[in-house]
């Protein structure tokens, strides 16, 4: 609740083709995987693509980087709506 | 001098390794690890000849996966046969921010590196500018601006590398080490005599990871570590390192602002769309079998009437001898049984390379994922299920990708249930043998489908059977999916020619030795028998027989002699065993033959029904269908053959594969239970639809 009312989100619950600023990450495995690939706190995320089945979803940054994750795992990462 | 090629996945690497060093390359192993390791001589200049070791892919020194933990296993020990002397950094342009921090984790091991500066012309559609010899006054490094693709810079890069190896400068970094991170490393350092801080930290948070270190070394680093948080130091560490990247970025890029939507991203839209993305993806399978099996045909049926010409050709030259029946329906009989699945490997093998090359590859284990993650697989096990359709053994190998030992093992296990190309001559065979060829819908026939069906069999059973691993197994491994999805681009025609190449060769060599040398036994055990059983039987046949014409006569002594061998002692031993299932003890031979390596079967029916066939049955199809057992009806009915393709699809029979999955698993526990499962469900399997269909 406090959460929502300060802007914070779930990069799972970004909606295809919006935007969100990467807070922090609540998994450390994870999180140190997708620091090495440039996924940095502060960074702005894209949602580009939802898969049919709506799992994974790939997501965009830095311009030109592009993954693809599991709706899991996007529950990871905290973000801020842009 | 041995130098180490190193980058990130996507950047280019096996192609400039491949301008490097041409065809002098040869596969082998890197020492306590199954990943290959592929290397190459280069002439550096005149007089210096140095070896390049191509390193798998990876983003960072922390291993992930199994094929990235080979680059911490060399790059953190001195003593290895394949520490570098040097690593030649491969830098993709367009994405520099992530091949820096390979570099600085490279160049902190006091590693001398050179920066290969690769695909600048997706940096320039990307609208991003570089001034590499600024990068290269930061790095302190040479940085060299190359073209792997199209051959540019490679004898820049060389000079370079002859540069640094007489002057071996390296970079600093500036430390990233907090004060507890400090006292520990030097405390190790001190322990174990070692110099470099971050070698030894290393070693210390990765020791279950590395195999040169002993058990009691590693005990010893594992005391040592006791408390400290190894996860958040490695995340500390990519984070400081990225700030420092992005300083000297600020001063080498200028990133105008992207286009929108670039032609990646719109191709994305359709390949990826609900709808669509699985029409186009099935598409692609069906394009991929059809052209597959309709393209092979003509270069097969020419290797197969070849070496028919050349058979008979030596026959009528040759004294007639044993050494010659050995020559022609022994050895060559058997090398033809290799030279003629040359084109549909290839075939094969062009798809799959296309397929990963372009990027699409990836976009379809983004589309399966879901739909296969609930039986136990992950999305990645597309691309071994995929490759499988050619040969479960590069299949099982490019099972390392997937990061979560539960589904790479379940991966491994159900790969060879795909059916592999050495099966589509024996279900070529049957097919035709039994399903009449009727159009279907225009284009198709049935007998194509009855092929597809064979496939699709194939693998919804590997699905079931993962499923059924999945609940039996235990695991305490997470599955770790992000994953990286390149952007697409045309396919490198001369990389693509190399692997049809490389796996051309591999087959013609690897599986060519066995299928030569069963077909060399298999002849000898048909022609030979226990004491004089064999002159016996021709006698008794001559006794039996007066009247009949002299080539009615010859059939029905090669008939008794072949059952008089040892060849046909062995089938007529496992005959009650197989008789539920309708076979004869003649396909007991072959079936027993085939459990080395299944593309025997098609010689040797040819083998053994060649010894007794009527004269004028020339194709093995012919000889299959006038084949009768001693009441008089056809052998291959349709319930036989149909039962005897079933069994083809489950049964384990490739020495091969369990070879290969013995390596990949470093145990014989789990290539024993894939024999056991797979021969108890194919012979399960075929023993209900002949019951069903007789």
């Amino acid at each position: 609740m406090i959460a929502e009312k300060i802007g914070l989100a779930r990069l799972s619950n970004v909606k295809c083709g919006q935007s969100a600023r990467v807070e922090s990450f609540n998994d450390e495995e994870l999180s140190l995987k997708l620091l090495e690939m440039g996924c940095l706190p502060g960074v702005i995320v894209t949602i580009d693509q939802v898969a049919p089945l709506g799992c994974p979803v790939c997501i965009r940054f830095n311009n030109n980087n592009q993954l693809a994750l599991r709706k899991s795992e996007a529950d990871t990462i905290t973000v801020t709506l842009v | 001098m041995k130098i180490a090629l190193i980058g990130n996945p996507n950047s280019g690497k096996s192609s400039l390794f491949n301008q490097l060093t041409g065809l002098r390359q040869k596969v082998g192993n890197f020492p306590g690890v199954t990943v290959d390791k592929k290397s190459g001589q280069f002439k550096l200049s005149d007089n210096t000849v140095c070896t390049l070791i191509d390193f798998p892919g990876t983003y960072s020194i922390h291993p992930k996966s199994e094929d990235e933990r080979v680059v911490l296993e060399v790059f953190t020990n001195p003593e290895s046969i394949d520490y570098p002397d040097l690593a030649i950094i491969v830098a993709d342009a367009s994405n520099l921010k992530r091949s820096l921090l390979l570099f600085e984790q490279v160049s902190d091991l006091n590693i001398p590196t050179v920066v290969a500066l690769n695909q600048l012309d997706t940096a320039q559609n990307k609208r991003i500018t570089l001034n590499s010899s600024r990068l290269a006054r930061i790095l302190g490094v040479p940085v060299v601006e190359i073209n792997a693709r199209e051959r540019i810079g490679i004898d820049g890069l060389k000079l370079a590398v002859a540069e640094q190896l007489k002057h071996k400068k390296t970079h600093q970094n500036p430390s990233f080490f907090s004060e507890e991170s400090e006292v520990l490393a030097d405390n190790i350092c001190e322990e174990f005599s070692m110099s470099n801080r971050y070698v030894a930290l290393l070693q210390a948070i990765h020791s279950d990871k590395l195999t040169f270190l002993s058990p009691e070394k590693i005990q010893h680093l594992k005391e040592k570590l006791n408390g400290f948080n190894s996860k958040k130091f490695q995340s500390d560490e990519v984070i400081s390192r990225y700030a420092d990247i992005g300083e000297t970025l600020k001063e080498v890029v200028i990133e105008e602002a992207a286009p929108p939507q670039t032609f990646s991203q719109k191709l994305d839209d359709i390949l990826l769309h609900r709808k669509w993305g699985y029409l186009i993806f099935t598409a692609v399978l069906l394009l991929m079998f059809q052209a597959v099996f309709t393209l092979a045909e003509y270069p097969m049926d020419f290797i197969d009437s070849s070496f028919g010409a050349m058979i008979e050709w030596l026959k009528e030259r040759l004294p007639e001898s044993q050494l010659t029946n050995l020559l022609t329906d022994g050895l060559l009989a058997g090398i033809s049984g290799v030279v003629i699945f040359i084109p549909q490997i290839a075939f094969l093998f062009a798809f799959i390379s296309i397929l990963e090359e372009s990027g699409y590859m990836a976009r379809v284990v983004v589309l399966m994922d879901k739909l296969i993650r609930g039986f136990g697989l992950s999305g990645r096990s597309v691309v071994p299920l995929i490759s499988g359709i050619g040969c479960a053994i590069p299949a099982i190998m490019a099972a390392r990708t997937i990061g979560g030992w539960k589904e790479r093992l379940i991966t491994i296990m159900v790969t060879p249930l795909m059916s592999c190309a050495a099966r589509l001559p024996i279900y070529t065979i049957l097919i035709a043998l039994v399903v009449p060829n009727k159009p279907v819908l225009g284009f198709f026939t049935t007998q194509g489908f009855a092929l597809m069906g064979l496939y699709l069999i194939g693998f919804i059973f590997a699905l079931l059977s993962s499923w059924v691993m999945s609940l039996l197994m235990k695991s305490s491994h997470r599955s770790m999916f992000v994953m990286e999805l390149p952007t697409y681009q045309m396919p490198r025609w001369r990389s693509v020619l190399f692997t049809i190449y490389e796996k051309v060769m591999a087959f013609v060599w690897d599986a060519g030795k066995i299928i030569v040398a069963i077909s060399i036994i298999l002849w000898v055990l048909a022609s030979y028998g226990p004491g004089d059983s064999l002159q016996k039987a021709e006698e008794q046949v001559i006794a039996e027989n007066v009247d009949l014409p002299e080539d009615k006569l010859e059939n029905k002594i090669a008939a008794a002699r072949l059952q008089n061998s040892y060849a046909g002692m062995f089938g007529k031993v496992i005959e009650p065993a197989i008789a539920p299932l309708g076979y004869d003890w003649k396909i007991g031979i072959a079936l027993i033959a085939s459990f080395a390596a299944r593309e025997v079967f098609v010689g040797t029916i040819s083998t053994i029904y060649s010894i007794g066939a009527e004269a004028g049955d020339k194709t093995i199809k012919a000889r299959l269908r006038n084949e009768r057992k001693p009441n008089g009806e056809p052998v291959f009915t349709v319930a036989t053959s149909m039962s005897l393709l079933v069994f083809y699809v489950f049964a384990m029979m490739c020495m091969s594969t369990l070879a290969v999955v013995y390596r990949e698993t470093k145990s014989w526990k789990w290539p024993i239970i894939q024999f056991v499962y797979m021969t108890a469900l194919a012979y399960v399997s075929a023993w209900g639809v002949f019951q069903l269909l007789s």
